[in-house]
């Protein structure tokens, strides 16, 4: 027979384990804290009934339905729940970011030096990995912090996913152990095994953290795709399916892919502007060469991953509208559409310093006057690009307005609105800031293969036909067709641009085999280009908070899509200027931060002179 | 700290240039749908029809993809009386309805029933509906709710509206939509009831492993059907060796056909392994 005393001390003893994960997981990466608290009284009479059961969690969660929250059932403190939950949140998501992808590359560049035996690249990339360290106890700040907040504000909704993913709680946890003390062990570690056989125990060691970074990044994800497309639920909540069903939702891989990707490019920018900004500081030409040389290697890693990412989000968008067309519609269509045109802004941003900066850094060799005269070309398709971007569909007109119009929509500049021509501008861009790319690797090599003339010839063919096929596929589906193939354009756009990367690369590399290579002057280049290496993680910064944001609000009012709806005095969609205040709130708080780590990598490289006495060197203590 | 001052500053004026866009589009704010007292006493055809248009554009968010960019069809731009005749009259219709009022409440909880050519999910040969059943999230829309937007699609191109107004009878069954928890569905088989009840998390059962309880794909062969019955609804009484004594009790969550579903099925298991 069972002891009356068993259960209850099993309970005590389960939800001190659950305090202890939930302070661990929010230490970490600010995960899901546990509350015993439920809103509905028979929803708690059946907890207890289940714990007399002395039943485990999960099947404990099975039984149990998604709570039906009131107004007062939210916790007010009297500002808003939302608010502060979103810009911790995002600071976290910041941080976090970061975190994930510095160590992503700085594997890559570590095994470059390696290979070519050049120090230089690895010690770049132990340089990358000091602003990772730092950034890492800030992300864990952040996460406590965000754990906390959720806590209190959104209790139930927290008890909630706590019962719906369990265990999996404690394999974060786990993963979270590993990932610091990987990260310590491979930075304090670098120096002690740099070269031989240690080498390889090193880039093992990286390629461990950067594993269990990656599964942490992805177990975090599920929480997330959860809420927006639950699988592994019934229509009410109730847990029906084992935790892999629960994880493995429509919108999970699609958003792990973006988030991957996107985290690279954001590590990239963000370590080219510490390498920009160390170049500014820069007293000595070797130091203005380093840094300029890192600047460039950042903003290289930053662009390369940024030219992939929107193909990774049309995956996650045509995900999102295969799952609800609703959702869809209402972030591309609806009241959130209008953010879009921020996102144009923000991406043409990225865009316009990324190719300035490449532009700029031609001046290092002599080499690149062969090229300069695209300059102006590829300026024309990306401001072109820009303008047809940031046009909208239709704004808010008065009634005079639209009698002048004779609509509601411009009759020259109404089609450019919609998203054809969009797609056409946005591949467009892409291609020609590859194309910058291309000519800047070109700058400095003397191109000897006996077949160049053919490989220039192909290569131009290449682009003229990307190009024709871009603008093709963009206006005869967008505009020829009916709604539902325009999305279809998009395949061959993305394939279009894609077969620009890829052959572009391709051959250059074979073109580049015996090439003669300039000299090229490292330092040399002018103190504004540097400013395009601030633009971009600024940029990438407010356009992560924008998106993140979008990506959450087209759950409108719901905490769990369709299961559990969010009844909390925020459950709105709210103006644009809030959305942009929050944002650049959220951002300006990231970039004081970023100072801040850069400022302790810079200190930490910072030695005092011993004080001299009497003309005689002593002991910093004796002098103390 | 010159260039502290700088960088700091360009990146300001930067961040500052975005904001300064969220500014000057239109500043819209997307309420949540309110869940609205209805007095049954003081409603007339027009406020029902008004209630119907609120519902229309607002909480039923038809407008979204029924409208002029072509998703689905345009229902504010055509003859809704007259299109449902003709849908009603399309050999490809295999509905129940006999009248545009049927028609358009079929069409609304069951949009496979009849998907209109051209606007069918990509892939399916127009045999499946992207459309949400609006009486289930995310709309989740009443019957009275349904009725009226029913009565505002009728009324718009000045055709005759046939719902009834909605009488005090009809509102308590709304009202409980709206309050009572949702109650999982009966399991009308033995794979709804393993699922329902979550057995797989701790049993190998069909095609699922786990190795917390005793495997499920042979019980047949060691347990006679009131035993089965027996550990289901008193898991106390006997404990497999060498397991833990954490099986939930489920008499009182399962309904006797789900338990007979469940033990019925359970007393044929009698391989170790599913094929």
């Amino acid at each position: 027979m069972k002891s009356v005393l068993y259960f209850p001390l099993l309970w005590t003893w389960r939800r001190v384990l659950l305090v202890l994960m939930t302070a661990i997981i929010g230490l970490g990466a600010g995960g899901f804290p546990f509350t015993a608290s439920a809103a509905d009284p028979a929803q708690e009479q059946q907890i207890t009934a289940a714990d007399s059961g002395g039943i485990t969690g999960e099947t404990k969660a099975s039984l149990i339905l998604a709570p039906k929250l009131k107004r007062a059932d939210y916790p007010n403190i009297g500002v808003s729940s939302r608010a502060i939950v979103w810009v911790v949140a995002q600071m976290h998501l910041f941080f976090g970011a970061l975190v994930l992808a510095v160590p992503i590359f700085v594997l890559v560049i570590e095994f470059i030096g390696f290979k070519t035996n050049d120090d230089r690249y690895d010690d770049m990339a132990h340089e990358f990995m000091k602003i990772s360290l730092t950034a890492y106890a800030i992300t864990a700040l952040f996460g406590g912090t965000l754990a906390l907040s959720l806590f209190l504000l959104y209790p139930d909704f927290m008890n909630y996913m706590m019962r719906v993913f369990g265990s999996q709680m404690l394999v974060y946890a786990v993963l979270f152990f590993l990932e610091s003390m990987l990260l310590y062990i491979y930075y304090y570690g670098w120096n002690a095994l740099r070269y031989g056989n240690s080498k390889w125990v090193h880039l093992t060691l990286g390629l461990l953290l950067n594993a269990v970074g990656t599964t942490l990044l992805v177990v975090a994800n599920s929480w997330t795709t959860f809420m927006m497309a639950p699988s592994g639920v019934d229509s009410a909540g109730a847990v029906i399916g084992n935790i892999w069903e629960i994880m493995k939702g429509p919108l999970w891989n699609p958003l792990n892919l973006h988030r991957f990707i996107a985290n690279v490019a954001f590590g990239g920018a963000v370590v080219g502007a510490y390498a920009a900004f160390k170049f500014l500081c820069a007293k000595t030409a070797a130091d203005k060469a380093h840094y300029d040389w890192m600047g460039y290697t950042s903003n290289f890693i930053a662009i390369l991953a940024f030219l992939p990412l929107p193909f990774a989000g049309y995956w996650l968008m045509a995900e999102i509208y295969a799952y609800s067309q609703q959702m869809g519609i209402l972030a591309m269509g609806g009241i959130l559409a209008w953010l879009f045109v921020i996102q144009a802004v923000l991406i043409c941003t990225i865009l316009f310093a990324g190719n300035y900066y490449l532009w700029s850094g031609m001046a290092r060799t002599e080499g690149s006057e062969r090229y300069q005269w695209l300059i102006k070309y590829i300026a024309v398709v990306l401001v072109f690009g820009f303008l047809v971007w940031v046009t909208p569909h239709n704004v808010i007109f008065t009634t005079n307005e639209i009698a002048k119009l004779g609509g509601g929509h411009h009759p020259v500049l109404g089609p450019l609105g919609i998203m054809p021509a969009k797609n056409i501008a946005v591949f467009l861009m892409l291609i020609f800031t590859f194309l910058s790319f291309q000519i800047y690797r070109r700058a400095d090599k003397v191109i000897t293969v006996s077949w160049q003339a053919w490989g220039n010839t192909l290569m131009a063919a290449i682009y003229i036909v990307a190009c024709a096929n871009v603008i093709f596929a963009g206006v005869y589906y967008g505009y020829f067709t009916n709604t539902v193939y325009k999305v279809g354009s998009s395949v061959m756009q993305v394939a279009s641009t894609l077969a620009v990367i890829v052959a572009g690369s391709v051959i250059d590399t074979l073109m580049f085999k015996g090439a003669k290579t300039l000299p090229s002057s490292w330092g040399k280049v002018s103190d504004r280009s540097q400013y395009a290496l601030f633009a971009l993680p600024v940029a990438f910064t407010w356009l992560m908070a924008l998106m993140g944001y979008v990506r959450s609000s087209v759950r409108t009012h719901w905490h769990v899509y369709t299961v559990m709806k969010d009844n909390s005095p925020d459950n709105f969609i709210p103006t644009l200027a809030t959305v942009g205040n929050t944002v650049t709130f959220a951002t300006v708080l990231f970039l004081i931060f970023l100072l801040f780590i850069f400022w302790i990598a810079n200190l930490s490289g910072i030695k005092q002179k011993p004080p001299v006495s009497a003309g005689k060197i002593v002991p910093a203590e004796s002098a103390a | 700290m010159n260039i502290l001052i700088k960088t700091l500053g360009f990146s300001l004026a930067l961040i500052l240039t975005f904001t300064a866009v969220s500014y000057v589009l239109p500043q819209m704010k997307g309420e949540a749908p309110v869940e609205k007292e209805m007095d049954v006493g003081a409603l007339t055809m027009d406020s029902f029809i008004a209630m119907g248009k609120d519902l229309y554009q607002g909480k039923g968010t038809c407008t979204l993809c029924h409208n002029q960019l072509g998703r689905a069809p345009d229902l504010l731009a055509l003859n809704v009386e007259k299109t449902s005749l003709e849908r009603l009259a399309d050999s490809r219709y295999q509905g129940k309805a006999k009248n545009t009022e049927g028609y358009l409440r079929e069409s609304m909880l069951e949009p496979n029933i009849y998907v209109v050519k051209g606007f069918g999910k990509k892939g399916t040969n127009d045999a499946e509906s992207p459309m949400p059943a609006i009486d289930k999230p995310p709309a989740q829309l009443s019957q009275v709710e349904i009725d009226a937007i029913i009565a505002f699609l009728q009324h718009k191109d000045g055709n005759k509206v046939t719902v009834a107004l909605p009488t005090k009878t009809s509102l308590p069954a709304a009202a409980e939509e709206k309050t009572a928890p949702a109650k999982p569905a009966l399991a009308q088989s033995p794979e709804e009831a393993i699922a329902k009840f979550g057995c797989a998390a701790c049993h190998s059962i069909l095609k699922t492993e786990s190795t917390v309880g005793p495997n499920l794909n042979d019980v047949g062969k060691r347990l006679s059907i009131a035993q089965i019955r027996e550990s289901i609804i008193a898991p106390g009484t006997v404990i497999a060796e060498g397991y833990p004594p954490i099986m939930p009790d489920l008499s009182e969550k399962m309904t006797t056909k789900e338990l007979e579903i469940m033990a019925q099925f359970l007393a044929q298991q009698k391989t170790k392994t599913q094929p």
